[in-house]
């Protein structure tokens, strides 16, 4: 099982998702830069979080026509799976591998702080470990992480179930007050139709040990890993 | 030639920055703004045979890259460049 982690001018959460990857997790990590076009064999790949490209423009905006992402579209067509994370997120939405946007948070603050997830969707690559209304407790780190999509898309969203992460209280209700950041439908977390292609904006790699103050992160690699080998990338 | 090309958020998009700079005009003593909505300018300065050329180019360039359909529209207005046009 190997993760390629991209890496672009600007990426700050590369070695937090690689540390989890080769220490934690102990698989095999390899770092992609986003100037080489070759994935080199990876089996899942990680678009980590931080500001590519200094987010010039719009967040994501510059990183989508970096020639890995010609390459990672490819990977996702054939059933490769691509996880993005907080930036990876904004960057998969820009490019048009995940549907909406993500913008500025309602209330203009920049947003770190624990949050809990519910999750809708535990039959994925990327949850397979996770029981389905299960609440995990993930932080999150963006100043624009609210999702936005026209409400036809947003409907299909939840009519298809590619709704996988929602802000909820501890109890996993949603409510408005759970929400950090005005995202529509509370949503944190949204897959592609087919399944294969996760955006997020919590962050996973910052709970994956004890000593950070949480382990639930660990679960949504753990799943990536064991279900790996069921995915199949011609 | 220049573009000055405008980008703002879509109507039905959350703009909590206008909101937010309404409160403060408001505060101001500017209680007639109704509304805000903050977006951006970009000027493009271009190479073209011709202003329907240009037109085409600076449209593409828009939907490909300086404004994101989902969440955004633009306008755009075409100069013809004169000296030490650019700012």
């Amino acid at each position: 099982m190997k993760f390629g982690v991209v890496v672009f001018p600007g990426t700050w959460s590369d070695r937090d998702c690689g540390w989890v990857v080769d220490q934690v997790l102990g698989a095999h990590l390899q770092y992609l830069w986003h100037k080489d076009a070759d994935l080199k064999g990876c089996d899942c790949i990680i678009l980590p979080g931080g500001f590519a490209y200094g987010d010039y423009l719009r967040t994501g905006a510059i990183a989508r026509f970096a020639p890995v992402m010609e390459s990672i579209g490819e990977f996702a067509d054939r059933g490769g799976l691509v996880w993005g994370i907080c930036n990876g997120f904004q960057i998969l939405c820009e490019s048009g591998l995940l549907p909406g946007a993500l913008i500025r948070n309602a209330s203009l603050e920049y947003r770190c702080e624990w949050t809990n997830l519910v999750v809708e969707r535990a039959d994925l690559a990327f949850t397979s470990q996770c029981d389905e209304r299960e609440v995990l407790r993930v932080p999150i780190s963006h100043g624009e992480g609210s999702y936005f999509a026209d409400p036809a898309t947003l409907s299909r969203l939840e009519q298809n179930g590619q709704v996988v992460f929602r802000y909820c209280d501890v109890e996993g209700r949603v409510r408005p007050n759970s929400n950090p950041n005005g995202s529509l439908h509370n949503i944190a977390g949204i897959v592609n139709s087919r399944g294969n292609v996760l955006g997020m904006m919590p962050h996973p790699e910052r709970c994956a040990e004890a000593e950070l103050g949480g382990t639930d992160g660990l679960k949504l690699f753990r799943s990536v890993m064991h279900s790996a080998a069921q995915v199949l990338t011609a | 030639m220049i573009a000055r090309i405008v980008v703002v958020p879509k109507p039905v998009v959350n703009d909590p920055q206008g909101v937010t700079v309404r409160q403060g005009l408001a505060l101001l003593g500017f209680g007639e703004v109704t509304e805000v909505r903050v977006g951006k300018y970009i000027e493009v300065r271009l190479d073209a045979t011709s202003e329907r050329a240009a037109r085409e180019r600076v449209d593409a360039m828009c939907s490909r890259l300086l404004a994101n359909h989902v969440i955004e529209d633009y306008h755009f207005e075409l100069e013809h460049e004169s000296k030490g046009a650019m700012r």
